[in-house]
């Protein structure tokens, strides 16, 4: 039999140290729901959701029941939207938002990723139209979430995209600042975008993938932390990063038994598990927290980005032999609203954007949840992500952008979403600006790493 | 489909009893039971076969959450599954 301190050590983790299944995620492809007629075009995908997913939520419940883990969030995941839009002759493309609102309102899940078009090398048909019309969708819907991948390793930045997604995402922010600039938390701008990312609001179903999929992602930095605060007082960082290791390792099985049971009771191919620590605004569930367990007095002092290289590296290695198929994100978030531990570092400004970026250099995403003024240029924003993208392009991973413009409030004050988005406080942004560099247009070509056949 | 039941608490008399007669009236058949008192503080784990149980898995727990309750213990019940994932390679 197992033994007793195994057992209650699992037990310990799920009840005080905030140890979930954050997500289980269906891709679900809307290739065969494409229509030169929007109106049938949207009445299939919604059709298709809800055929696909109607025993998503029933099954994560029963699962979470039996096995007595939390699975936090069901979701799903469609085939970008601007590829379904593309013969579509009308300009409507935002009646696509309202049958995916429609579908997760009927199934009861609380996203669905994929109002998306991938743009690195250039627009295509639907793509533009796409693009455009993202505030409308993400302030007309609840559950809807919008990416744009604008770069990549292999093809470079596109320049043209990364101007238009600044006006985006202010626009965005600008047509919900009734609701504290909501939208804007729902738009990722990537660079390497992964097809398979079962996290929100960056989840797509890419085109390679199988017609239907369940990917989950895995949490625990409250485990971690509760692991390096228990045994790891006067261990070396070998030591640290073992300790690590074998934590990610338990929470990452536990994934892989939810992915592979929720895939055989849903008879639905299983994708991948995503290692990801994703931490949330409840106190204790914080890769910042982790980091100060390391030894550092705050997040953002100096030490900060080789601590968080460190985590993320120990993460994966841990994670990676947990799970049959690995894939997502897979890594450290540092999404500055939802990490108690980071909110109270940007609070008392050791935290700022400039470190953010150096860190996002070395964990699996990018600058995420991050609220700026309000006043803050288009451009300005443009020249975030370009800057984010480049890091993702040169060193071939994924970055992202998912900024908040505060609309009417200035640095130092705080924008509230409450829930799992958490709160911040408005950050600044360097002065100084890149508009002629952004309204230059073009590509940034793809850098030598690219060729490597 | 084998299911581990856990209690931790203070010990007090009886509680072994009120969980087994839980299991008992759900045909629930006990296969294994190891306990440790600590100073005042009790862990039980209990291995136990559900298949032929005569209630539901949720029904079943929630009336094992009122023994915990009633007793002042807090009881689990979740399948093995979970644990051997965890802790055996």
């Amino acid at each position: 039999m197992l033994e007793t301190k195994d057992i209650l050590e699992t037990i310990n983790m799920i009840d005080n140290e905030n140890l979930d299944v954050r997500t289980i995620t269906m891709g679900i492809s809307l290739l065969d729901c494409i229509d030169e007629d929007i109106d049938k075009a949207c009445t299939k995908v919604y059709d298709k959701i809800c055929r696909s997913a109607k025993d998503l939520v029933k099954t994560g419940e029963a699962i979470e029941s039996e096995y007595g883990i939390p699975i936090i969030h069901k979701r799903i995941s469609v085939t970008p939207i601007g590829m379904v839009a593309a013969p579509c002759q009308s300009k409507k493309i935002v009646k696509f938002a309202y049958a995916l609102d429609k579908a997760a309102k009927e199934l009861g899940v609380n996203f669905v990723g994929g109002y998306s078009a991938l743009v690195q090398k250039g627009f295509a048909s639907g793509d533009y139209a796409l693009i455009e019309s993202i505030p409308e969708a993400l302030s007309e819907t609840d559950f809807v979430c919008s990416s744009v991948n604008i770069g990549s390793t292999k093809a470079g930045i596109n320049m043209d995209a990364v101007k238009m997604m600044g006006k985006i995402v202010k626009q965005t922010a600008e047509i919900t600042a009734d609701r504290n600039c909501i939208g804007a938390a729902k738009l990722v701008v990537f660079c390497n975008a992964p097809e398979d990312n079962p996290f929100m609001a960056g989840a797509f179903h890419g085109v390679g993938e199988a017609d239907t999929v369940i990917n989950v992602g895995v949490s625990g930095p409250g485990v971690v932390r509760a692991a390096l605060a228990k045994d790891g007082c006067g261990k070396n960082i070998t030591e640290i990063a073992d300790m690590v290791k074998k934590t990610a390792f338990k929470i990452t099985r536990m994934g892989q038994l939810v992915a592979q049971e929720a895939s055989k009771r849903l008879c639905v191919p299983f994708g991948i598990v995503d290692l990801s620590l994703a931490p949330t605004p409840a106190v204790g569930d914080s890769v910042a927290y982790i980091l100060e367990e390391m030894g550092l007095e705050v997040c953002g002092c100096h030490g900060t980005t080789a601590a968080l290289a460190l985590l993320n590296d120990a993460v994966k290695k841990g994670g990676v032999m947990a799970s049959s198929h690995v894939g997502g994100l897979s890594g450290a978030f540092i999404p500055v609203t939802e990490d108690a531990g980071m909110i109270n570092a940007a609070k008392t400004g050791y935290l700022d954007i400039t470190k953010l970026e150096s860190m996002t250099a070395v964990c699996s995403v990018g600058l995420d949840m991050i609220v700026v003024p309000g006043d803050v240029t288009p451009e300005v924003i443009s020249a975030i992500i370009a800057d984010e993208a480049a890091i993702g392009m040169v060193n071939t991973k994924t970055t992202a952008v998912r900024l908040i413009p505060a609309i009417g409030k200035k640095a130092g004050e705080e924008l509230n979403f409450g829930g799992l988005l958490g709160r911040g406080p408005v950050m600044p942004v360097r002065s100084g600006s890149p508009e002629v560099f952004i309204k230059r247009g073009g590509r940034i070509p793809a850098p030598l790493q690219a060729l490597k056949n | 489909m084998k299911a581990i039941i856990t209690v931790i608490g203070k010990d007090a008399v009886g509680i072994l009893a009120k969980v087994s007669d839980a299991c008992a009236k759900a045909d629930v058949n006990i296969v294994e039971v190891t306990q440790s008192v600590l100073q005042d503080m009790f862990a039980m784990v209990m291995l136990v076969e559900i298949d032929k149980s005569n209630i539901g898995f949720d029904q079943l727990k929630e009336n094992l959450q009122k023994v915990g309750e009633a007793s002042k213990t807090k009881i689990h019940i979740m399948h093995e599954d979970i644990f051997n994932s965890m802790h055996k390679i």
